[in-house]
């Protein structure tokens, strides 16, 4: 079962040198619990991608499908609703509030989506990433790496179809990033969620299982991974 | 919709705690308290000088009659609540002896005077004391003048036709004398009781009844409202707002002094808020992209913040209040004694009043750039550049502008106040935007040489382009109203109390026969009175306008009708007096006596709806002329000067028409004095202003120090723009700092480039504030006020220092943690 499809997604922008095209014609789809890693030089439209492909930008042609929903097909509020249960977030400057403490942070996608018991399983998805005697810090009190630890935990608090994330590792040393990768791919493997990372590190791109080259906007390899 | 209630007040409270909502919260409420307090405290003085005015007419209202009025009319008048007295007033010769004098007799009912007091004296112009009560039946108090005529000392004997009184005090002073020198002849005050018994108010007699009034303002004003549908024409209604002609100036001024700073403050927190609440939708961008990428609505941001405000404009519009009722009970004790009567209770409309100020200023200005949070790309958790599309400001600031303004106006209805404060802030934010744009663009091109922090703050002027044009805008305001508060407020309040300095006549000398001029010249500076300037002074009646006759073109009010059927005393003049200034058309040079003009006194003007090119017909003792509405004057009433409503060209009138009169200033040891001019000078009348006098001058002092307590809530609006500004660029600061320093330099140069940048940025604004503030002065003072103001060069260097030391300084200060914080801790909270 398909779980997140492109169908010739492109996007174009306007400059004063005339179209840009940063994005072109991609397709591909990705099957439930895979890890899917997207890789190329700085400048290649990865995190333009990625933004297309989470429904937080619309790409100028073709259609995005998640969970079989046409993505494309809905305005901005139907994609937040869409994305409210079934998607969540890791980045690379993790994006914690600053004003709430860690199980605060980790709250917030349950508030949100108006889930029941949602203290219970803050504390336990914090519990999971090692974190719950932080559970009472702000951000600012916690080192790069536990901040990551308290965005995953936000990101599968909600126990998400899809987990995307955008260079989860590059703000990180890479002892302390071989940890955060370690946490993503237990997630995939115990709830079955679909990893779409787009990342630099080649140990991480090799653990997932399929590796998507993008180089000008254009996908120029997709080859299965080691994992 | 709950959920967004929620997170609001959660988020509500970390903003409170965190003191990202200080600036919002601190702008609101200084607008709030200036609103609550000066407008519930202006009001509450307004009523207290009108009881004072009404001193005047010895009454809050007074009609006169030339017929016994309707009893129906007092009936009323108790029913209401209100206090009531009787006046009948008439002239008649009263006899001592052989000798005779033509006198007005007043003969009052115990109750009389309503407002003010009586004030009598044991010998003739000696000293006066106040006293309560009126004569008893078959006594008499007379006035100076009339005893010096008769040569009858207190204690003498007068006959009034067929009553025969005893003179048991001298009177010095009524309230109600009047300083419209209608009342030529000598006085007589004698118990109403006696009225009848002295046979004179038969039919034929030409009597005045009056009815004299007062209560509380509303039910005083309720019961003139129901009068006016009841009362004949021919029955005159005279409420103290049109009294005095003096009074009302120095009350108009002290109230539009009041007014002008509340409306000054309000527009100035205003200023704050828009910049607070932009800062803060600024630092909630990430917040609002990371809600929505976890799957927040519009809807739920929209409601989080509508929340957030409504949660900021309560509590907001509460502390001001309760500010600003705390402000206003200093405000009444520091001008307690202004206040002879007992203060309203404290109302609710204030707080009202405060609700609607909060509110107005919320949606006005902050919902603005808050709504524009729901249009964040949630692709900004990606790419940080994303920002919502611009907020299109001018038509919803605009907007808020006329919003506030109908609200301002609804609290001070003064159109032109509202209008000229209002108008001036726009146009000097106008200005101010304007020459920032260029400076701006000039500092673009002269970053060269200076050392690196220079070079470095200058660039950062020019590179935040907008923003520091906006900051020069808040700067450049705030240092205007500072500017205007430290130089220019002291030369108003001075220059309207220099209006009536010490030596300010206090009496007024008329009917001065040409021949006596001279003599009575000499004798004034014989006993150490400054040579008095004397004005030509001829009684003249209004006959017709462009042809028409005033009987076909009978004006509605009682005060038109009073200009177009009484006398009126008129003067001419070569030049313009003193304490006039022309509105409309222009003061004549080297007119042509074959053609007459004149010239017209405002209120003169608008009752009788007279516009310049006019033709107006008078009867000058018996002779007729025709004269042309040349222009319109102002008058400063309160200057104590001679002044007219209506002035003729020289020539018009033979110099040997009518008589002269003039104005001195006597001291307690120069007043006996009076008693041998009026036996030496018989013809001439002395009016005594010396009282009246003392109430204007004692409402200047008061409003004074009330004026200068009210303008502390404008410095401290001033000031908070002055923050809101600083705070702007605090969080790029922190991050520029931060790079700069991971790039190897001390924290000395960064702070130094800040501190250059904050400096470069008050110069600019200083030196525009500088000018601005003389330009507002100037208005103010001319336009407003009717005073003279002086450019003073100091204010330019004022501007330079203050623009250099508040901004760079403060700017400094306040950015220098920031600058200090580790460059770690700053990029990572960015
Ligand atoms: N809205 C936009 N307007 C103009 N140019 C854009 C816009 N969005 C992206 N770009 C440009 O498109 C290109 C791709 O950007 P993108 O952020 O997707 O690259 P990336 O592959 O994520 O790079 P990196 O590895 O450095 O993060 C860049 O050159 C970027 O400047
Ligand atoms: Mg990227």
């Amino acid at each position: 079962m398909q779980v997140l499809e492109s169908r010739h997604v492109a996007k174009e922008v306007s400059s004063p040198e005339g179209t840009l095209t940063i994005v072109a014609d991609v397709s591909f789809a990705v099957e439930r619990g895979q890890s899917l890693a997207i890789v190329g030089p700085s400048g290649s439209g990865k995190s333009t991608l990625l933004a297309i492909l989470a429904g937080l930008d619309l790409p100028t042609r073709g259609t995005v499908l998640l969970n079989g929903t046409e993505l494309t097909a809905l305005d901005e509020d139907g994609r937040a609703r869409l994305r409210a249960g079934h998607v969540g977030f890791v980045f690379q400057s993790f994006h914690l509030v600053p004003s709430l403490t860690a199980l605060e942070n980790v709250l917030l996608p349950l508030e949100l989506a108006g889930t029941d018991g949602a203290p219970a399983r803050a504390r336990e998805a914090l519990d999971r990433v090692g974190l719950d005697a932080r559970r009472r810090h702000y951000p600012r009190q916690l080192s790069g790496g536990e901040q990551q630890r308290v965005a995953i935990a936000r990101a599968f608090v909600a126990r998400p179809d899809l987990l995307f994330a955008d260079e989860p590792t590059g703000n990180l040393d890479s002892a302390t990033g071989a940890r955060i990768a370690e946490l993503l791919f237990e997630f995939n493997r115990e709830l079955g969620t679909t990893l779409v990372l787009v990342t630099h590190e080649q140990t991480l791109a090799r653990r997932c299982r399929r590796v998507l080259s993008l180089d000008a906007g254009r996908v120029v390899a997709d080859v299965a991974g080691g994992a | 919709m709950i959920k967004a209630l929620r997170f609001a007040l959660v988020a509500f409270g970390r903003d409170v705690r965190s003191g990202e909502l200080a600036v919002l919260f601190g702008a609101l409420v200084v607008a709030v308290a200036a609103l609550t307090a000066v407008g519930f405290f202006t009001s509450r003085v307004s009523q207290a000088i009108r009881a004072q005015a009404g001193e005047v007419l010895a009454g809050d209202l007074r009609l006169e009659s030339g017929r016994s009025p309707s009893p129906r009319y007092e009936a009323e008048a108790r029913s209401r609540g209100l206090a009531v007295a009787h006046l009948t007033s008439f002239p008649s010769v009263v006899y001592a002896g052989d000798v005779s004098q033509l006198a007005t007799v007043f003969g009052a009912d115990a109750a009389y005077p309503l407002r003010g007091q009586l004030k009598i004296a044991a010998v003739p112009y000696g000293s006066a004391h106040p006293v309560s009560g009126i004569p008893a039946p078959g006594e008499a108090w007379a006035d100076s003048r009339l005893l010096a005529r008769l040569a009858v000392p207190v204690g003498g004997r007068l006959r009034l036709g067929a009553l025969s009184v005893r003179v048991t005090a001298v009177l010095d002073y009524r309230p109600d004398q009047g300083t419209g020198l209608a009342d030529l002849a000598p006085t007589i005050l004698i118990n109403g009781a006696d009225l009848a018994r002295s046979e004179l108010l038969g039919p034929g007699s030409r009597a005045t009844w009056s009815l004299l009034y007062a209560g509380p303002p509303a039910a005083v004003d309720a019961y003139a409202a129901w009068l006016r549908t009841q009362k004949s024409a021919a029955e005159r209604l005279t409420d103290a707002g049109e009294s005095s002609e003096q009074m009302k100036s120095a009350t108009e001024r002290s109230g539009r002094f009041l007014n002008l700073a509340a409306l000054v403050t309000v527009l100035l927190a205003a200023v704050a808020v828009a910049m607070a609440a932009r800062r803060y939708a600024s630092r909630r961008l990430d917040l609002v992209a990371l809600l929505k990428s976890l799957g927040a609505s519009q809807r739920f941001v929209l409601g989080t913040t509508l929340t957030e405000l409504v949660l900021v404009g309560l509590c907001g519009a509460v502390a001001g209040t309760v500010l600003g009722f705390g402000a206003e009970s200093g405000l009444a004790w520091l001008v307690r004694g202004l206040l002879k009567t007992e203060l309203p209770p404290p109302s609710l409309l204030p707080a009202w009043l405060g609700l609607g100020t909060a509110a107005t200023m919320l949606v006005g200005f902050a919902l603005p750039p808050l709504l524009q949070l729901r249009r964040v790309p949630p692709a900004r958790v990606l790419r940080h550049d994303l920002a919502p599309p611009p907020l299109r400001w001018g038509l919803p600031y605009l907007a808020a502008a006329g919003a506030l303004a109908a609200l301002l106006y609804a609290l001070v209805r003064d159109p032109r106040l509202v209008g000229y404060a209002v108008g001036g802030l726009f146009a000097s934010a106008l200005v101010l935007g304007a020459a920032g744009t260029l400076l701006v663009r000039v500092t673009r091109s002269v970053r060269g040489g200076a050392g690196i922090a220079w070079r470095y703050g200058l660039a950062n002027v020019a590179r935040r382009g907008r923003e520091s044009v906006v900051q020069i805008v808040a700067f450049g305001l705030s240092l205007t109203v500072l500017l205007l508060l430290a130089l220019v407020r002291n030369d108003l309040i001075d220059e309207w109390q220099r209006s009536l300095p010490p030596g300010a006549p206090n009496h007024f000398l008329i009917n001065i026969p040409p021949a006596d001029a001279g003599p009575l010249a000499e004798f004034l500076t014989g006993h150490g009175v400054a040579a008095p300037v004397l004005a030509p002074w001829v009684r003249a009646r209004l006959v017709a306008v462009n042809g028409v006759p005033m009987q076909a073109r009978m004006p509605r009010s009682d005060r038109g009708r009073a200009f177009a059927e009484r006398e009126q005393n008129l003067s001419w003049a070569e030049a313009l007096p003193p304490d006039n200034r022309v509105v409309e058309g222009a003061w004549w040079q080297h007119p042509d006596p074959a053609q007459p003009q004149v010239s017209v006194a405002t209120e003169f003007q608008e009752e009788l709806g007279l516009k310049v090119g006019d033709r107006l017909g008078f009867d000058v003792a018996g002779e007729s002329i025709v004269a042309t509405v040349a222009n319109v004057r102002k008058v400063r009433w309160d200057g104590f000067r001679p002044n007219f409503f209506l002035l003729f060209a020289p020539g018009v009138l033979d110099a040997s028409t009518g008589t002269f009169m003039t104005s001195v200033h006597l001291d307690a040891a120069q007043r006996p004095a009076l008693a041998e001019l009026v036996r030496r000078f018989p013809s001439v009348t002395v009016i005594d202003v010396a009282a009246l006098l003392g109430e204007v001058r004692r409402i200047m002092d008061r409003a004074a120090v009330a004026v200068e307590y009210v303008f502390g809530f404008t410095l401290v609006a001033g000031l908070a723009v002055l923050f809101a500004a600083i705070q702007s660029t605090r969080d790029e600061r922190r991050y520029e700092s931060a790079i700069l320093r991971t790039l190897g330099a001390s924290r000395r140069t960064v702070l130094y480039g800040v501190a250059a940048e904050f400096t470069a940025l008050g110069l600019l604004s200083g030196v525009l504030a500088a000018s601005a503030a003389s330009a507002i002065g100037w208005l103010i003072a001319s336009r407003l006020f009717g005073l003279h103001y002086a450019f003073d060069w100091t204010v330019w260097l004022g501007g330079l220092l203050a623009g250099a030391l508040i901004v760079g300084v403060a700017g400094t200060f306040a950015t220098r943690r920031v600058v200090q914080s580790s460059p770690m801790r700053s990029l990572r909270d960015a």
